[in-house]
């Protein structure tokens, strides 16, 4: 109804209060995991709580502080510390997710564009794009590895590869979704400029479609990490994370907490990438006021 | 006995934010066609929305039906109609009407006969099994104002039900409403953006001024009933709508520029 | 949903017939596209000479699933009991805690973005834990990373259709004097369909990935994952795409499971009407 909204004075064009309080509640959610994760352990503990063959023991649920410690800790006998390795691991997939995501996306988006104007095409090649998410990637794998291997490129780019693959389904059919949107009425209008079709593409629906984009590369931004780990596990690819789960995993009754720690990177990282997308909207919305909802 | 009683209502919106209605003092009667008119932000359908209790006011006191607006509300003595129809897209037509029929506990057999008779008052016999988005948005509204008469209430609270609608539909849509309010005999509130509209459907028109809402004046509305697409060509039709428009002159926004245009021109 | 001043034509009583034919139409051209991809996987690969074992001739690889068939129908089947138990276990909690959570809606908006971070999480790196946990050769290891697979974003998008309610048709309740229990049963509910089933769509596909994967980490020598792995070990790549295929078309009829329940669930939704 009518109630008027009151500008806050910002610093920068950053909003600090909200901001503020969102870091402050996000402690406090954290703070509450942790509270909550050692009650579970220290209960399911005393009372020897089972589930089939899982129990509740430090092999199973480390403690939290373990894991954290144990980044600090050296990897193997006297190598570097797990932070380090774990580090370095989460570069090299953070690279091959990245190529994968750029390069998906793009497809992905050529794919909708192409595909918006012809409901025919639609028809035709809609089904075998969803079908394709149902072919098991990691048994893809080996086989992009050893094709793209044999014409010299290096083993991370077939990974990319892999990680495109899930990337490019979700913008696909979000852009597509987004290209159709467009207001019948601004299309018209459009036609009453004479405009041509790749006029109009730019120009309306392009834009029209930015925030089922958007919306589809949040996705994306996991489906690239989620797709480059899957891609480095049958091609015994070291460097990356893939390759630090599989070794911790070997060695996981010496060393529970390191295979905790992988995951915890892992998270970061795709926390990291889903709020680099975030970001990226919010630059690039701002810029076209007539998209914010 | 009057159906909607307000004494001295005031609205204010957040703390020391904007006052949406200040002193609004008002009674309707049984049967009464009252319309609600003013510029953008004279709280018109804030009020409307006090008179059924969906907004609390922040001091007044209001009586619907003789009771607290929120007794009213919960024993459902009104039906409100929206300028969006509000229909339930995974809904029938007849079951898009019968919804309140089935939060009161009517049985079937009963909801069936009832969903019918409104079908024939509102004209849409035959479009029982279609769904919201088969219909045009005049047959939609049709559809929300049978599902706001299905329980019968006394009261009717309607927010610019034909604001969304071409002008000719509109038209019609006002004849069908009168006809429905004569069959009925309901009281019927009824906030409106169009002049015209105002004096052709109402006994009395309530002018509004915004900044803070108030109430600047109320027109009597003395054409003969039952009124039919002739009354719009009444030379006291004409007055009329130079009357509610004057005193609207210098509120704010010009409201309906070409209702304006269209009774200067005698259209 | 409400069309303005455009008049739609009501769509006649008796038109069930047009549709169906209107929709075994509407299939053709996937069907020559089916029909030109299998030639080209047939013939085009002979004639390009793809390496065999990156690319089989589909006949080739009809044959040795042919000849493998009970082996690999009850590997697909034991993973896909995996999926199915992980999907339907990590949708069930999720809609359920949706459903609480969306009673409180301060709780609901407060939660939102936490749960949208950890929907962003590559849940597959946590698979060899619950292998640890639940022992290497027990299927419960691979249920419950699907089972967490699943859950975030069918959370995530019913939470989201609970909540995403026009204001108006909740006015439209009050006035009706209802109360939060009725306006959950006839209003949030049935909006939230569409964002339920869709999500349930994506998590018929998670699933099945975090089942396979789930096993590559470690599995019975009797599911797709480990299949797969000893396929790429010894080179048995025709192998490895008969399992491919069959896991696919698995992957296909899950799906279809979901989008034709959805269809029957949904006959109302604008997606499944005529044009």
């Amino acid at each position: 109804m009518a109630s008027v909204a009151v500008e806050r004075p910002s610093r920068f064009g950053i909003a600090w209060r909200p901001l503020l309080q969102r870091a402050g509640l996000t402690v406090a959610v954290f703070g509450g995991l942790w509270a909550f994760w050692e009650a579970f352990k220290w209960v399911g503990e005393t009372t020897g709580l089972k589930l089939g063959q899982f129990t509740v023991n430090d092999r199973t649920l480390p403690h939290l502080h373990d894991i954290i410690g144990q980044l600090f800790e050296p990897s193997r006998r006297n190598g570097p510390l797990l932070i380090e390795v774990l580090w370095d691991a989460a570069l090299f997939t953070a690279k091959e997710a990245a190529v994968g995501f750029f390069l998906g996306a793009s497809i992905g988006f050529a794919l909708a564009v192409i595909l918006a104007h012809s409901r025919l095409l639609q028809r035709g090649f809609l089904p075998y794009i969803v079908a394709s998410q149902t072919v098991p990637i990691l048994a893809i794998a080996p086989m992009v590895v050893i094709w793209l291997g044999g014409r010299g490129l290096p083993d991370w780019l077939s990974v990319s590869v892999i990680a495109a693959y899930l990337t490019f389904f979700p913008v696909t059919i979000n852009t597509l979704r987004g290209l159709e949107s467009a207001d019948p009425r601004a299309l018209e209008l459009m036609r009453s400029y004479a405009a041509n079709r790749w006029r109009i593409l730019w120009k309306l629906r392009v834009p029209a479609s930015l925030p089922f984009l958007f919306a589809a590369l949040k996705v994306s931004a996991t489906a690239c990490i989620v797709g480059a780990i899957i891609g480095e596990l049958p091609a015994s690819i070291q460097s990356g994370l893939g390759g630090a789960i599989l070794n911790f995993n070997q060695y996981y009754a010496s060393s529970p907490p390191s295979l905790w720690a992988t995951n915890l990177v892992a998270a970061a990282l795709g926390i990291t990438f889903f709020l680099a997308v975030v970001l990226a909207e919010k630059l690039v919305v701002r810029r076209a006021p007539e998209n914010v909802a | 006995m009057s159906v909607v009683s307000l004494k001295d209502v005031h609205k204010e919106f957040g703390k020391g934010g904007v006052i949406a209605l200040q002193g609004i003092e008002l009674e309707i009667g049984e049967r009464e066609f009252v319309s609600l008119i003013g510029p953008s932000g004279c709280g018109k359908s804030t009020l409307l929305r006090i008179v059924g209790d969906l907004i609390q006011p922040t001091s007044g006191k209001v009586v619907v039906n003789g009771k607290s607006a929120r007794q009213a509300r919960e024993d459902r003595d009104y039906g409100i109609v929206f300028q969006d129809a509000v229909l339930f897209d995974w809904r029938t037509v007849a079951k898009n009407i019968s919804l309140p029929l089935e939060m009161l506990g009517w049985d079937r057999r009963r909801r069936g006969e009832r969903v019918k008779e409104l079908l024939r008052l509102v004209e849409l016999d035959g479009f029982e099994s279609h769904h919201p988005w088969q219909l045009s948005g005049g047959m939609q509204q049709r559809v929300s104002i049978a599902r706001a008469l299905s329980f019968s209430p006394p009261l009717l609270l309607m927010d610019e039900p034909f604001g969304a609608l071409d002008e000719m539909t509109r038209e019609r849509l006002n004849i069908e409403l009168l006809r429905i309010w004569d069959a009925l005999g309901s009281t019927i509130v009824f906030v409106t953006h169009s002049i015209s509209e105002a004096v052709f459907l109402s006994t009395r028109v309530v002018v509004m001024s915004p900044r803070p809402g108030q109430i600047t004046g109320v027109v009597d509305i003395d054409l003969p009933q039952p009124r039919t697409a002739e009354t719009r060509e009444q030379p006291r039709f004409f007055e009329l709508v130079a009357d509610v428009r004057h005193r609207l002159r210098g509120l704010g926004d010009e409201l309906d520029e070409t209702e304006l245009i269209v009774a200067e021109e005698g259209l | 949903m409400s069309a303005g001043p455009t008049a739609v034509q009501p769509v006649p009583r008796g038109v069930f017939a047009r549709r169906v034919g209107r929709g075994v139409r509407d299939w053709i051209p996937a069907a020559i596209v089916f029909a030109l991809g299998m030639a080209v996987w047939e013939f085009g690969v002979k004639a390009l000479d793809v390496q065999n074992f990156l690319l089989p001739p589909l006949s080739d690889i009809l044959e040795t699933l042919w000849d493998d068939r009970s082996g690999l129908t009850s590997a697909a089947w034991f993973t896909f009991k995996e999926a199915l138990g992980g999907f339907v276990i990590g949708s069930g909690v999720a809609i359920a805690l949706a459903l609480l959570l969306a009673r409180w809606r301060p709780l609901a908006s407060a939660i939102m973005p936490y749960a949208i971070a950890a929907n962003a999480i590559p849940i597959i790196a946590f698979a060899p834990i619950t292998n640890n946990w639940f022992g290497l050769l027990s299927p419960a290891s691979k249920i419950a990373i699907a089972a967490i697979i699943c859950f975030f974003p069918v959370l995530v998008n019913t939470l989201r259709g609970l909540t995403s309610v026009r204001p108006a048709s909740i006015e439209l309740m009050r006035s009706y004097a209802a109360g939060e229990v009725e306006i959950f049963r006839r209003v949030r509910i049935p909006n939230a369909l569409p964002f339920i089933f869709s999500a349930l769509k994506v998590a018929t596909v998670l699933a099945m990935i975090g089942a396979i994967v789930g096993d590559y980490f470690g599995g019975s020598q009797d599911s797709l994952g480990i299949v797969i792995r000893r396929d790429a070990g010894i080179f048995a790549f025709e192998h490895a795409w008969a399992a491919i295929v069959i896991a696919s078309m698995l992957g296909i009829l899950f799906y279809a499971a979901v989008a034709i329940t959805e269809r029957l669930a949904m006959r109302w939704h604008p997606s499944t009407r005529i044009e």
